[in-house]
């Protein structure tokens, strides 16, 4: 079992988790309370990495982040080491790759809270923060919550991208994901066999949170 | 509704609490040839008083390349000299590197199954009557044991027999994986992985002869700013101690310049 590994996962998946949250609530509030031109669009950039086989944007990512471009070159003196092969290139692929993750069950959940609802609450002279706070979130907190969970587990599992721009280095881009991978071919059949076992029970687990969550919804709107 | 903001505060105080680098241990980046002579050479070195590495293992191509776009390697060990001299071409190493071993070539097949011998017959006949179904080669995209496995069957012109049987691992260390699972039935790796206690419990191996192929001239090469660590560890691969296990471990001696 390659403890630092899933630890790094578990790591990775936390920092994605944090990072997406405000994006899903207020991207997934926007999208679900507000009609504008090229909503469509918008819509569709989100999801995109839902259909994009991940090694594309990791071959994007390798290109946009790499030493060889200003954002690479930008991030290396700003910090001092390159942004691909790191953990800190990890999280901002992890955080692009699960933005429908976190932003679509958030927006159903913002779409559920009836327009009555959000109008009593303007009129009774809340701000809209206030709103989101007192009114909209304990109505939608569960589609948000949906969409925590999914990035977390689904960051768990990441696989492409990491292999495309992380290097597999220990303690640092070598996510449980990948060391399944790598003890398969270090014919260490019984490591790979527990972590996909860990991994396994975490996706069982999430499943079963995610359907209790959107039941738990349900009930409240009907 | 109080649980939404426990839950975000508990998560953020567990994301931040982890800290982001496990370890500064300087990046080892090996060609995966060396997947079971690495670990005894770091326990050896780390054994003499050298301090703690971390390695990645990868094909030669994955890793040179990983290398040019900024991958924080310290020390490249390459599976041959011409990746090594892409990176010296492209700048991103300071000279050609130095050899540290000699890869030789196996045929490797699952225990009662194929005839092994180095010369290939057993294959040959095997792929005559039609027993051959998969054969398991590394990659000759960018690994160089794949390269040389092409080159050895088609020096024995095999090749074009193989082609639809052909599976490939992304790396040598996958196609031996491959070669001995029992879904395909043989294949041709390094004779280092061959030689390996986990491989030889499931399966029999023997070289192909060196002049079926260029030469497997394995090459190390340093990062500009490699710390003493990873310059430590450069120069104890080519001591004599770590030459025996180089050669206890199916490699051949770097022949002398």
């Amino acid at each position: 079992m390659d403890w630092p590994a899933l630890w790094l996962s578990l790591h990775l998946a936390g920092w994605t988790v944090l990072l997406l949250l405000p994006v899903a609530v207020f991207l997934g509030r926007f999208l679900a309370f507000h009609r504008f031109a090229g909503k469509g669009a918008v819509e569709a950039l989100v999801i995109l990495p839902l259909v994009l086989p991940p090694t594309v944007l990791g071959f994007y990512l390798l290109v946009a982040f790499g030493a060889g471009s200003p954002v690479g070159r930008l991030w290396e003196s700003a910090f001092g080491g390159p942004l691909v092969f790191s953990f800190e290139g990890l999280v901002a692929a992890s955080v692009l790759f699960n933005l429908p993750f976190a932003v679509q069950p958030a927006q159903r959940g913002f779409e559920a809270v009836p327009k009555d609802v959000r109008e009593a609450a303007a009129c009774c002279g809340m701000s809209p923060l206030t709103a989101l706070r007192r009114v909209e979130l304990p109505l939608a907190w569960p589609g948000v919550l949906t969409g925590m969970v999914l990035t977390f587990a689904h960051t768990l599992g990441e696989f492409g991208i990491v292999l495309m721009v992380g290097g597999a280095i220990p303690g640092e881009t070598r996510t449980v994901a990948i060391s399944i991978y790598d003890r398969v071919q270090a014919f260490d059949m019984s490591g790979a066999a527990q972590m996909s076992a860990m991994l396994l029970a975490i996706s069982l687990v999430t499943i079963a949170v995610t359907f209790r969550l959107s039941e738990r919804a349900g009930r409240r709107l009907s | 509704m109080p649980l939404p903001r426990r839950h975000f505060l508990a998560l953020s105080a567990a994301a931040l609490a982890l800290p982001a680098r496990a370890s500064a241990a300087p990046v080892i980046a090996a060609a995966a040839s060396l997947r079971f002579a690495l670990p005894v050479l770091t326990g050896a070195f780390t054994a003499r008083g050298g301090g703690p590495l971390r390695v990645t293992y990868g094909s030669s191509g994955t890793l040179a390349q990983q290398m040019r776009n900024g991958a924080p390697f310290a020390l490249f060990l390459s599976a041959d000299a011409s990746y090594v001299q892409t990176l010296a071409r492209a700048g991103t190493v300071t000279d050609e590197g130095t050899v540290y071993a000699r890869g030789r070539l196996a045929l490797i097949a699952p225990k009662g199954g194929l005839a092994v011998d180095g010369a290939m017959d057993g294959l040959a006949a095997a792929l005559e009557t039609g027993a051959i179904r998969r054969f398991a080669i590394a990659t000759p995209d960018h690994a160089p044991y794949g390269q040389r496995a092409r080159e050895a069957l088609q020096h024995r012109g095999l090749w074009e027999a193989l082609q639809p049987h052909l599976v490939f691992g992304e790396n040598v260390a996958q196609a031996a994986q491959f070669a001995i699972s029992g879904n395909a039935q043989g294949g041709l790796v390094a004779a280092s992985l061959a030689a390996a206690p986990a491989v030889e419990a499931q399966a029999v191996s023997a070289r192909v002869p060196e002049s079926w192929h260029s030469p497997l001239e394995q090459r190390m090469v340093l990062a500009p700013e490699a710390p003493a660590t990873a310059r430590a560890f450069h120069d104890f691969l080519l001591s004599p101690p770590a030459q025996e296990i180089f050669a206890a471990h199916g490699f051949a001696a770097p022949e002398p310049a």
